[in-house]
C-alpha cells in the first residue's frame, strides 16, 4: 500500500494513502479537540454528523477529520 | 450561470445510485452529489483496504463513467428553493437547477446518551464501521458492539475483518424476540442468507440479547464499560465501545423544500406515493429518508424514483418487490423496538448536547426545544441538534425544532452567494 507523509502537531508521520485524517490522528493517539468545558473529545459518529472530530487542517480550523482524506504534506493541528 | 440538469440526485448510497443508473439509462443528464468523498453512502461505504462490495462497485463505475453524469463529491446543499439548490464544496459555492430532484439523503445513526458516552473511545456502531473502513486502527483492540438491530452484526464483521478483538455484541432486544425474528426470516431469503453468512463470519463472538450498555468509564479515554443483562450488571475493560440504536432519516433538505412528512416513532420521514413522488411536484425521494428500510428498499425505491423522474414506465414487478422489501422493514421495527429502559440511562450530569456541554439537569424545566435552546444553548452547536435534538425526541422530551437554513455550518462567503446576483462566486 502506498503511503503519504503528513504532519500532526509537528510530528512527521507516514500513513497509508486514502485513509482519513481521523484515522491518521488515531494512530498517534492524540485528543482531537476539547469541548466547551475542556473535556477531551474524539470522533463519535464517523460520518460527518456530530462534529466531534474537528481539527485544524492546513491552517483551516474546524475541519471534520472524518470527512477528509490525508494528502501529501498535510499539516494537522489537534486540540486547537 | 446556474448549471441545469434534467435530474439532480442528492445522496450517493444505494438509493441515489439506483436512481442515477435508471435516469441515465433513459437518456437524462444527471448530476449526483454527496457530502462524502467517495460514492456508496453508509452501507456501501468504500473500505480503504478492501474496496467496495462487488455489487456497489459495478453500479458506481457505470454511473461515474457515464458521459451524461456529473459527479459532485464532498458537496453539501446549503439552501434549497423551488427548482434550484445552492451547493458548496471545499473551494466554491454555486447554484444548480433541475427538472426533477431525487432526495436520497439516507439516514444517520440514532445515538442516545448514557453516562460516559462523550469519552474518546465511544462511538456509534455504524460510526465505528465507517471509521474502520476509512483506516481507523482496530488491530488488536478490544471492541464491544452494542445497541440494536442487525447492523450490529455487520459492524462486528467489519471490526473483525480489520483485526479487532470483538469481545461481544450486546443486543437490547430480548433473546425470545430475536429468536422469533430469526424464525420469520425465511420470508426474505436474501436476508436469511446474509444472516447465515454473517453468523459464520462471527463464529466465536458472544451475542448477548436483552443486554444494555449502561455506562462507560475512564479518565480521559474509555477504560471500562458496564452492561446490564440477564446475567446481572457486569463491568469489564475494553478499548473501543460502539453503540447504535438504529437509524434516523436525514430529512433536513426535504424539510427545507417543504416536502410533507410522516412520523415513524419520534422521527420524521418523507411521505411519498407509489412512484416515490413527494408532496412537492418534481421532487422524488427514495430509501431510508422515506422510512428506515435497509439497502434493498433503498435500491428498489431509487430505481423507481429514477424512472419516475424521467417519465419512464415502471414495471409492476418492481413495485411488488419494493412492497415486499418494505414489509421486512416493518418487521425489523416491530422486533427491534427499543426497551424504554434505554430512554432512562442518563443521570442529571450526563451531557445531552455534546456541542455545548449541556447536562440533562439543565433541561429539566423545559418542554419545548426552542425554549430549551434559548436558555441553555442545547442544540445550538455545530451539529445543529442532529445528535441531541434527535436523542431528545427519541427520549420523549420534546420534538426537534427549528430546522432552518443553512443546512450545515456554512462559510460566510457561501452565504454571500445566497444574496448575490452573480451565481459563480468563488471562495477565497
Ligand atoms: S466523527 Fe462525527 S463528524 Fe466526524
Amino acid at each position: 500500500m502506498s503511503t503519504v507523509r503528513i504532519e500532526i502537531d509537528g510530528e512527521t508521520l507516514d500513513v497509508p494513502a486514502g485513509i482519513t485524517v481521523a484515522a491518521a490522528i488515531a494512530r498517534v493517539e492524540r485528543p482531537f479537540r476539547r469541548s466547551v468545558k475542556g473535556h477531551a473529545r474524539a470522533p463519535f459518529c464517523g460520518m460527518g454528523i456530530c462534529f466531534e472530530c474537528r481539527v485544524r487542517i492546513n491552517g483551516v480550523a474546524q475541519q471534520r477529520a472524518c470527512m477528509i482524506a490525508v494528502h501529501e504534506g498535510m499539516q494537522v493541528v489537534t486540540d486547537d | 450561470m446556474t448549471e441545469h440538469y434534467d435530474v439532480v440526485i442528492v445522496g450517493a448510497g444505494p438509493a441515489g445510485l439506483a436512481a442515477a443508473e435508471a435516469a441515465l439509462a433513459h437518456g437524462a443528464r444527471v448530476a449526483w452529489l454527496d457530502a462524502q468523498a467517495t460514492a456508496g453512502g453508509q452501507v456501501w461505504r468504500r473500505d480503504v483496504e478492501h474496496g467496495w462490495p462487488p455489487r456497489a462497485q459495478r453500479v458506481i463505475e457505470y454511473v461515474t463513467q457515464h458521459a451524461n453524469a456529473t459527479w459532485m463529491p464532498q458537496t453539501q446543499v446549503v439552501t434549497a428553493e423551488a427548482s434550484e439548490l445552492l451547493l458548496q464544496n471545499e473551494s466554491r459555492a454555486w447554484r444548480i437547477s433541475y427538472d426533477a430532484l431525487v432526495l436520497a439523503t439516507g439516514a444517520r445513526e440514532l445515538l442516545l446518551p448514557f453516562p460516559g458516552w462523550t469519552l474518546p473511545g465511544v462511538t456509534g456502531a455504524g460510526g465505528l464501521q465507517a471509521l474502520a473502513k476509512q483506516g481507523w486502527p482496530l488491530a488488536g483492540r478490544r471492541v464491544v458492539i452494542a445497541g440494536s438491530g442487525p447492523l450490529l452484526l455487520a459492524v462486528a464483521a467489519t471490526a473483525k475483518r480489520h483485526g479487532a478483538h470483538v469481545l461481544g455484541i450486546y443486543e437490547q432486544a430480548s433473546a425470545a424476540t430475536v429468536h422469533n425474528f430469526a424464525q420469520k426470516l425465511w420470508r426474505w431469503p436474501g436476508k436469511a442468507l446474509q444472516a447465515v453468512s454473517l453468523r459464520a463470519r462471527l463464529a466465536g463472538i458472544p451475542y448477548r440479547c436483552g443486554s444494555i450498555v449502561t455506562r462507560a468509564l475512564g479518565d480521559s479515554t474509555l477504560q471500562l464499560i458496564e452492561v446490564d443483562g440477564p446475567r446481572g450488571v457486569e463491568r469489564f475493560e475494553c478499548d473501543q465501545l460502539a453503540v447504535g440504536y438504529g437509524l434516523v432519516p436525514n430529512v433536513e433538505l426535504a424539510h427545507a423544500l417543504g416536502c410533507a412528512m410522516k412520523y415513524e416513532g419520534a422521527h420524521p420521514c418523507i411521505e411519498v406515493d407509489a412512484m416515490q413522488c413527494t408532496s412537492v411536484p418534481h421532487i422524488y425521494a427514495a430509501g431510508e429518508v422515506c422510512g428506515i428500510g435497509g439497502h434493498d428498499c433503498a435500491w428498489l425505491e431509487g430505481r423507481i424514483a429514477g424512472l419516475a423522474a424521467t417519465n419512464a414506465s415502471i414495471g409492476a414487478s418492481l413495485l411488488r418487490k419494493q412492497h415486499h422489501a418494505r414489509t421486512f422493514a416493518a418487521a425489523l421495527r416491530e422486533y427491534f423496538a427499543l426497551d424504554p429502559y434505554i430512554h432512562d440511562l442518563s443521570e442529571p450530569d450526563t451531557l445531552i448536547c455534546r456541542c455545548e456541554d449541556v447536562p440533562l439537569r439543565a433541561l429539566e424545566d423545559y418542554d419545548d426545544a426552542r425554549n430549551a435552546k434559548l436558555a441553555t444553548r442545547c442544540g445550538m452547536g455545530a451539529c445543529q441538534g442532529r445528535v441531541c435534538g434527535t436523542a431528545l425526541a427519541e427520549l420523549g422530551r420534546f420534538p426537534r425544532s427549528g430546522l432552518r437554513p443553512p443546512l450545515f455550518p456554512t462559510r460566510l462567503a457561501t452565504l454571500g452567494e445566497l444574496h448575490s446576483s452573480c451565481s459563480q462566486g468563488s471562495i477565497p
